[in-house]
């Protein structure tokens, strides 16, 4: 039986809904049951008659109170179930085949489908029908299986990032067989070519019904560079609401880990598909993006995936001589100037400046001499993968450089001189281009008739010649020659950059020979014709839900296959890797527009949630019973039975808890606060911080033997709760699993550390990783002390005052001895003064010593004073603690006595000066 | 209370406290009996008390030979003449007295053979007799009495409500009745008036429990009385309050009219309050009574 949403497990049981006015009027006639007393003065009540007889009724609200807990518990016990689902019982025998599209569309709501799938399954196995399931991204004939062996499959069977084709649609209905099954088809929402055949094919085999869901699919179109901004269109496939979508772009940070560089929003209008947005980022940040993708979107085509052509690249300009008198046009870099300023950055400056900077190209316009520094960074840094970019010119040609033997930034030895051809004092006519061999980048480029050149640097004659030289002139005279240096590689041109020697620079020929170098970079996709007979090597490939995976052993693919090919299993969506450079395969290319999936009105379409079978038997039975107990409560009330006194007792010792929890902390308070007291910071892991209570014990009873520092026993402090004040040093030590403190615990950090606390991090892994690098317990420190107000920071130097303030230590070695402490950096203007052995040094306490040599452990004493820990072996382990123990004395001793230490120094001047 | 050691015991203690206690003797000839308390005259008695010339009459053995001896006349010794009072107790044991309202409280019948037997001791020690009302046990005097008194004491009545005891009294004697005075209001004046006409006089003490003066009852309730015989049903307590109070303060005064006609003094103890108070108060309405 159902009414609305609700069905009934037990219907018949609501006929006892009828009692319900029996039974009001029979629990009206009854009255509360009365007391019986033993009153001895009831000899004295004889004869005394009531003088209302109102309450020998119930009253009406306690009447109504029982009504509504027996129906409640009727109707509870009627078994009613919020959304019943019964949907099996149409077509409930002969074989099932589940059709997925499986595509990337698909995957923003896999849960979803996973989960009714499951269901799907599970009724089937108990119908005991056979099914198959149909992947179209990856069609097989279908094999109906018992359903409990695809329900084991189930996570197997996860979208794909890639979408059905015509083809693979067609190669579906070829496989389907002669049988008759039930077909339900998972659609991902998305219109496609070849559905149709697909669809008719299938229904002539049986029922089709297509499970869609309503959410709408946005996609991410690739990235692209207008005017110096990142322009980024959003599609969707269905126009309707105005809807905001936020673009995340995530990159590289400068130390290397990912994460998110900046965030877009872009707004569809009502009735538009598609949305656009420019975001304007630095270009340093922008040479680190990774990718875009829309936050919340959760399937690959919500990802965009950026290459190279999305990087302006960074170039260096420096010329030998800077004509600032000159005129502009004669400028050996100007024309450099005006063919790079579109499509990259010009970085200006001194070389040893700009080459920190990591440019991607390096122009030297008739820079002949290099110096030794200069020389060798620019040879490390081309070997890197710089491409360094010289061009003759006076003085280069009147230079040394590269005469006698190849000099290591030059691709050729030249000739002294150089030559002039077709001027007014020389013979000759002014030189053309040749053809570019088809071994050259050049090679294709569209020679025009109008170069010419009239001077250049000429290049000796050497074996390796012929194979370096990349452009010649008609008389067979290198024009452009090039050298591969490791990784990157240098390029002389060997004309000036102006226009003095040739008409190069005026041509657009040249901007052509600068974009086959790779100096700029304005073409985002290379043309079919320049990826025949390449191979991209895979290097990380998406999956249907976007994320990125190591591509593994993936095998290469054909360069033009990459442009034409659509993709799917053999060309899976992501960053391929060329001979010279990277390319992004997405998913959604500019072109590509989302179309909504039209379903003839034959087929029943139906949404992915199936409500979940909800019985409120339960509830109804608890509400009844809560019920029960009010009217209970309400019974006593009215019958006298409730006393007032003790319902205050029970309430009264509720509220008396959480004061004695206030109280204990009061305690602690009062503990911290009448003796010196150690703490150490809770971190959640109870072993460790045994440890380090122990420690502090036995840094604590060291203390007591050998100084005037009393302290009680430690105690360990949590952040969030604890008044930090109290305790004059916090030892902290670090696991990669604590929790970080809340934003109000490091407000009390931080106010601990400006006045006056201190700090000890241990991160018990001996240093071995020098703070910051791999070891985890350092990313974590540097992830808890990040927030915290910290100055500059320097290793221990061997004057501090922690070196002196009891013991003289010059090494610092807990259970570990690594020598890596960290205390506040001196002043910059601390300075020895003569005679005085130490320097004058900062007058206040350390805030934080950082380190990671476990000196809990070396400290931990248990009960009876018994060491915990072993530490090192035999004699000298023993010597290791030891001086474990003396650097805790040292470090609580600068704690309570501050620069005492370093006062001292002046004893001698002090002493002097009262002397006379 | 079943056993009688720890009664004697409790009751030994608050007796403790207290001065013996000097029961007034002014009685009549009759009921006299040697005791320890001097008359202040000459008459039967141990201790001595004067010499006397001899007068005519005197028998001449009752001559001093020793004290006439030293003089010319012939003395006779006297000898102080000394009484002991009788004390007759009796406790309500009915069942009413066995009512108490909290735990904290003890039940009144307790506190009332508590008081009782404190009054008993102190008075035995000052040398009176002391016994119960009824004839099972006249006053005596001695430790054995005072065990006989506790294990008398101890025993419960059947009844609802007692009614107070008259019979077995001396003459001029003393009297104390201790009970809630709950129930019908004509024996205890048959009682009291029958004690007068004996010359008997003495101390009512009604020992009250704390809910019996507050009433603190609400809500329908059926009340019964302790033995279970008598029982009152009200469906909202709480009204029957003022009533109840109003009762009360009537049996009250109506005992206190009683006691101030028979020359009685009327005493009112709660079990709430301390034993020793009305202990205290007993001891006075027995030192020095109205009549002194």
């Amino acid at each position: 039986m159902m009414l609305g949403p609700i069905g009934f497990t037990a219907p018949w049981l609501l006929l006892a809904l009828a009692a319900l006015p029996i039974l009001w009027i029979l629990l009206r006639a009854v009255p509360p049951a009365p007391i019986r007393r033993r009153f001895p003065g009831v000899a004295l009540l004889l004869g005394l008659t009531d003088d209302d007889t109102v309450t020998d009724r119930t009253p009406w609200w306690l009447l109504l109170l029982r009504m509504l807990a027996v129906a409640a518990l009727i109707v509870g016990l009627a078994g009613p179930v919020l959304n019943p689902q019964d949907d099996g019982e149409q077509a409930a025998t002969g074989p099932l085949l589940i059709v997925l599209d499986g595509s990337w569309a698909a995957a923003r709501d896999w849960p979803a489908q996973e989960d009714l799938l499951d269901a799907m399954l599970a009724e089937a196995g108990r119908e005991t029908r056979p099914v198959a399931i149909l992947r179209l991204t990856e069609p097989q004939a279908p094999n109906f299986q018992a359903a409990e062996t695809w329900r084991s499959r189930l996570s197997g069977l996860a979208p794909a990032a890639w979408e059905a084709t015509p083809g693979t649609m067609a190669e579906a209905a070829a496989m389907l067989g002669d049988e008759d099954f039930e077909t339900r088809w998972f659609s991902d929402g998305l219109a496609r070519e070849g559905r149709d055949r697909l669809l008719s094919e299938l229904q002539s085999r049986g029922p089709v019904t297509v499970y869609e869901s309503p959410a709408p699919v946005i996609a991410l179109a690739p990235a692209t560079i207008n005017d110096g901004a990142v322009q980024l269109t959003a599609t969707r496939a269905l126009a309707g609401t105005p809807r905001e979508v936020t673009i995340e772009a995530h990159g590289r940070d400068p130390s290397g880990t990912p994460r998110m560089l900046a965030t877009m929003p872009l707004t569809f209008e009502a009735d538009a598909t598609t949305a656009t947005g420019e975001l304007s980022i630095p270009a340093e940040l922008r040479a680190r993006l990774t990718r875009f993708e829309i936050a919340g979107q959760r399937h690959a085509g919500a990802v965009t995936l950026t290459d190279d052509s999305l990087r302006r690249r960074e170039i260096a300009l420096i010329a030998g001589r800077e004509d600032r008198e000159g005129l502009e046009l004669l400028s050996p870099l100007h024309y450099l100037e005006q063919a790079l300023t579109p499509s990259a950055d010009i970085l200006d400056g001194a070389l040893i400046d700009i080459l920190p900077a990591n440019p991607d190209v390096i122009v030297l316009a008739d820079v002949a001499t290099l110096s030794g520094a200069e020389q060798s960074e620019l040879l490390e840094w081309s070997e890197n993968g710089g491409l360094l970019l010289r061009f003759a010119g006076p003085r280069l040609a009147a230079s040394d450089v590269s005469r006698d033997e190849e000099a290591p930034l030059m691709p050729v030895r030249l000739r002294a001189g150089g030559r002039t051809v077709g001027g007014a004092m020389s013979w000759g006519e002014p030189k053309s281009l040749a053809p570019f061999p088809e071994e050259s980048p050049f090679f294709g480029l569209d020679l025009s008739d109008d170069v010419t050149v009239s001077a250049q640097v000429m290049a000796q004659p050497d074996p390796t010649l012929a194979s370096r030289v990349i452009a010649q002139l008609t008389d067979g005279t290198p024009l452009v020659t090039r050298k591969r240096i490791g990784a990157g590689q240098v390029v002389l041109f060997h004309v000036t950059a102006n226009a003095e020697w040739s008409t190069l620079p005026l041509s657009g020929l040249f901007v052509q020979m600068l974009e086959r170098l790779a100096v700029s970079s304005a073409v985002a996709l290379p043309d079919l014709s320049e990826m025949q007979g390449t191979t991209w090597q895979p290097v990380e490939v998406l999956d249907g839900f976007g994320t990125l995976d190591d591509a593994g052993t993936l095998p290469g693919v054909d360069g033009e296959k990459l442009i034409t090919d659509p993709i799917g299993p053999d060309l899976r969506p992501g960053l391929y890797e060329g001979p010279d450079r990277r390319l992004a395969l997405n998913v959604v290319k500019e072109d590509t527009t989302l179309s909504p999936a039209t379903w003839p009105a034959n087929v029943p379409v139906r949404g992915l949630a199936r409500p979940p079978e909800a019985p409120l038997g339960g509830w109804l039975l608890a509400a009844a019973l809560v019920l029960l107990m009010a009217d209970i409560i309400a019974s006593l009330a009215l019958s006298g039975r409730l006393m007032p006194a003790r319902a205050a007792l029970i309430l009264a010792a509720l509220l008396a808890l959480p004061q004695q929890s206030e109280a204990q902390e009061q305690d602690k308070a009062l503990a911290a606060a009448s003796e010196v007291v150690l703490a150490h910071v809770l971190t959640g892991d109870s072993q460790l911080d045994e440890a380090a209570h122990a420690g502090l014990r036995g840094l604590g009873e060291t203390l007591y033997f050998r100084t005037s520092v009393e302290p009680s026993t430690p105690i360990g402090v949590n952040l969030e709760e604890d008044d930090l004040a109290l305790y004059p040093l916090l030892y902290w030590p670090v696991t990669p699993d604590q929790p970080i403190p809340t934003a109000e615990a490091y407000v009390k950090l931080n106010e601990y550390l400006r006045t006056g606390g201190m700090i000890l991090f241990d991160t018990r892994d001996a240093n071995v990783a020098g703070f910051g690098a791999s070891s985890p317990n350092g990313q974590k420190l540097q992830r808890l002390a990040r927030p915290l107000d910290i100055p500059p920071l320097e290793p221990i130097p061997e004057d501090h005052v922690l070196t002196r303030t009891f013991y003289l230590l010059q090494d610092f070695p807990g259970r570990f001895s690594g020598r890596g402490v960290w205390v506040e950096s001196a002043p910059a203007d601390a300075e020895k003064v003569e005679g005085m052995p130490f320097r004058n040094l900062n007058d206040n306490v350390t805030p934080v010593v950082i380190g990671g040599n476990d000196w809990a452990a070396a400290w931990a004493m248990d009960e009876t004073g018994a060491p915990m820990f072993p530490v090192g072996r035999g004699y000298a382990g023993e010597r290791q603690r030891e001086l474990a123990y003396r650097f805790g004395v040292n470090l609580v001793m600068h704690v309570l006595t501050g620069n005492y230490k370093s006062d001292q120094v002046h004893v001698p001047a002090l002493l002097d000066r009262l002397g006379q | 209370m079943t056993n009688v050691a720890p009664l004697r015991a409790r009751a030994e203690h608050e007796a403790a406290r207290l001065p013996p206690l000097l029961a007034r003797a002014e009685h009549l000839a009759g009921t006299v009996l040697l005791g320890e308390h001097g008359r202040r005259r000459a008459g039967m008695g141990d201790d001595f008390w004067q010499y006397r010339p001899v007068q005519s009459g005197d028998e001449r053995r009752f001559i001093d030979w020793r004290r006439s001896a030293r003089s010319d006349a012939q003395f006779v010794r006297q000898r102080e003449w000394q009484i002991a009072q009788s004390v007759v107790i009796w406790v309500d044991a009915a069942a009413s007295m066995r009512f108490a309202s909290d735990e904290k409280y003890a039940e009144k019948s307790d506190r009332a053979r508590l008081l009782a037997l404190a009054v008993a001791i102190l008075l035995n020690r000052a040398g009176e007799r002391v016994g119960l009302a009824g004839t099972d046990l006249p006053p005596r005097r001695g430790e054995a009495q005072m065990m006989r008194l506790a294990e008398a004491l101890i025993k419960d009545g059947a009844d609802d409500y007692g009614h107070p005891e008259s019979t077995g009294m001396l003459p001029h004697g003393r009297a104390l009745f201790i009970s809630d005075f709950m129930g019908d209001i004509a024996a205890a004046r048959t009682a009291l008036t029958g004690a007068a006409d004996r010359g008997v006089q003495g101390v009512l003490l009604q020992v009250l429990d704390p809910a019996e003066e507050a009433f603190p009852y609400r809500g329908r309730t059926i009340f019964e009385s302790v033995g279970g015989t008598l029982a009152h049903e009200t469906l909202k307590a709480s009204e029957l309050r003022d009533r109840y109070l109003a009762r009360l303060a009537e049996r009250k005064a109506e005992l206190q009219s009683l006691c101030a006609a028979t020359g009685w003094q009327y005493g009112l103890h709660h079990t709430s309050d301390s034993a020793q108070s009305a202990l205290l108060w007993l001891f006075r309405a027995f030192d020095g009574g109205p009549s002194r």
